[in-house]
């Protein structure tokens, strides 16, 4: 049956602009700290304040993390790109411009994933504005107030090309970008503290078409969630709008997550005539081949190399292999175990799927809020009671009693499950409970007689409890099988 | 020639606050600033890069190392109303 016209399907068309805030001491053109939450305008200095007569000086390290994600994200890095003042009033912006980059900047044309970076480049940051009324804190204000603190902290601003085409590839896609600059060390890339902050340009079109629908410009969503939800309410919105027979109109937008509202930013024309001219007071940025080398070895192996890496070489399964690899902590603790497995020598060691499991299923829930790094569990541990479970020394579910232990108190493995008595039971033990389980459950073994092999489990558990689960459930299985086959 | 509504935007860009007579008087000054730039224009300037800069430098930059930043009284010292340890300023609202 054909589809409804009404009914016919839209493809939503997204890009994303991101602001990256960066990891340096120092603000962008002066050298006032970085701000974290100190008393408000502690951190500022004639330069951020835009006094007259001061003059920017560029630090050098917002310069070579620039350069590390222009080269992570595939770019080609201008030989020579200038930074440009972009003139707007706002009282978070003293000087009444923002110096940014504007038609050449730091990088362009690169791609993460099957994304498209359209450009990469630097700039400094706003200040922050409280409003009256937002806090409690304002007394006598008339309006609001400006905390210059924030203001002038380098900001990577990376735009992609507009491929993505759903809300949740587009967070997906940003996990990625944030665990690539996470692993590259260059940002907090923290959501809620504003150290990576996204806008979203949303726009739809009859799926199949190839020109592009007037976007609309979703603002500063702090978080994975809200950025889901932002676009999605936003493709709806649209939707809505054209099959009412309206167009959509190009304007900022915010989406309000407490509400799910959509509410218009600006729309005066006038706020986008930003007169952008070349910062006299800054020289152009030429890297050498010196940055560019220094750069380029300051890269760590990103996420989803090392994701490919860790599926093709290890054979994890690839959600696996993308756990450990977007958090790098845990794949650094995973590689440190499979290395101290290899490394053990004698017995037998647990494979890296074996691992992994121990690492990503066992380990994390345990965890918390704690890095590895930070665990009393080392990787050498885990791999030491992965690979006793491996040799059968301790069955699967003593191990976890002791990994419960370990997460705690650290220690030995070997040593807790002595101490514990949690050591598989020896054979003749676990043969004389199996005996006394059949016993006991004459019901089950009636059931199982007659063909109801499910009624085994009730076996199984009794046998568990009484060796407080320190004996194999296929061994228990296979020895309450060949009894009863035996005996029958 | 540049028109009234344009004098009237670019000052509104300013927040510039232009009298009647202000506004005929930028049009036709402004206008004999773009009579000039257009004359400049009609060089032959083919395979010349654009000047950003004058000065022969590229790559001054500052390693990123801290300096002491101001005492608060004093970065608070001349703004015209402080209010909590902050600048106080008009509620931006329909500005921007
Ligand atoms: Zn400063």
């Amino acid at each position: 049956m054909p589809e409804p016209v009404a009914d016919r399907p839209y493809e939503p068309v997204i890009g994303l602009e991101i602001h990256v805030q960066l990891a340096t001491r120092t603000k962008m053109f002066c050298g006032c700290a970085l701000s974290f939450g100190e008393e408000p305008n502690t951190r500022t200095c004639p330069v951020c304040l835009g006094h007259p007569g001061v003059l920017p000086t560029v630090n050098a390290q917002a310069v070579h993390f620039a350069l590390m994600i222009g080269l992570a994200l595939g770019c080609e890095i201008a030989p020579r790109s200038l930074f440009h003042r972009k003139n707007y009033f706002y009282p978070d912006l003293p000087k009444g411009y923002q110096i940014s980059q504007y038609d050449v900047p730091l990088a362009r044309n690169g791609a993460l994933g099957d994304v498209r970076i359209h450009r990469v480049h630097l700039e400094e940051d706003a200040a922050k504005l409280v409003h009256a009324g937002a806090s409690g804190r304002i007394h006598g204000a008339a309006g609001s107030v400006v905390d210059f603190n924030r203001g002038g902290t380098p900001l990577v601003e990376i735009v992609t090309e507009p491929d993505l085409r759903s809300a949740a590839e587009a967070s997906e896609w940003l996990r990625l970008l944030r665990a690539t600059l996470r692993r590259m060390g260059v940002s907090d890339v923290n959501m809620e503290e504003g150290s990576l902050r996204c806008d979203a340009n949303v726009s739809i079109r009859p799926a199949g078409e190839a020109t592009l629908g007037t976007k609309a410009e979703l603002k500063n969503m702090n978080s994975f969630r809200f950025l889901q939800r932002g676009i999605d309410a936003e493709i709806a919105r649209q939707e809505q709008v054209v099959r009412g027979g309206g167009t959509v109109t190009q304007e900022t937008l915010h989406f309000d997550p407490v509400t799910g509202d959509i509410s218009s930013l600006r729309s005066k024309e006038e706020a986008h005539d930003y007169r952008y001219f070349p910062e006299p007071d800054l020289v152009p940025l030429a890297p050498t081949e010196a940055m560019l080398s220094r750069a380029d070895d300051a890269l760590p192996e990103l996420p989803a190399a090392r994701a490919e890496r860790l599926e093709r070489d290890l054979e994890l399964a690839p959600e696996t292999a993308r756990l450990l690899a977007f958090r790098g902590e845990l794949g650094d603790f995973f590689e440190a175990a499979v290395a101290a497995a290899n490394g053990g020598g004698d017995g037998a060691v647990a494979g890296p799927r074996a691992l992994a499991s121990w690492v990503t299923v066992e380990l994390v829930p345990r965890l918390g809020d704690t890095e590895p790094t930070e665990s009393p569990v080392t990787p050498e541990a885990l791999a030491k009671l992965a690979g006793m479970v491996s040799a059968k020394a301790v069955s699967q579910s003593a191990a976890k009693q002791v990994l419960d232990v370990m997460a705690i108190d650290g220690g030995d493995p070997e040593a807790l499950i002595v101490e514990r008595g949690l050591g598989m039971a020896a054979a003749d033990e676990l043969g004389a409970i199996v005996d006394g389980a059949i016993e006991q459950n004459a019901a089950a073994v009636e059931q199982i007689r007659s063909g109801n092999e499910k009624a085994i489990g009730a076996i199984v558990g009794a046998v568990m409890r009484e060796t407080k689960g320190r004996a194999d459930g296929g061994e228990v299985q296979r020895m309450i099988r060949q009894r009863l086959t035996v005996d029958g | 020639m540049i028109e009234r509504d344009q004098v009237l935007h670019v000052a509104r860009l300013g927040r510039l606050k232009l009298s009647e007579e202000e506004v005929e008087r930028m049009a036709l000054e402004l206008s004999s600033v773009l009579d000039h730039i257009e004359k400049i224009g009609e060089l032959q300037l083919d395979g010349v890069e654009p000047t950003s800069h004058v000065l022969p430098l590229e790559n001054v930059l500052r390693d990123d190392v801290p300096r002491a930043s101001l005492p608060r009284d004093r970065a608070l010292a001349e703004a015209p109303e402080p209010a909590g340890g902050g600048f106080g300023v008009p509620s931006p609202g329909g500005e921007g």
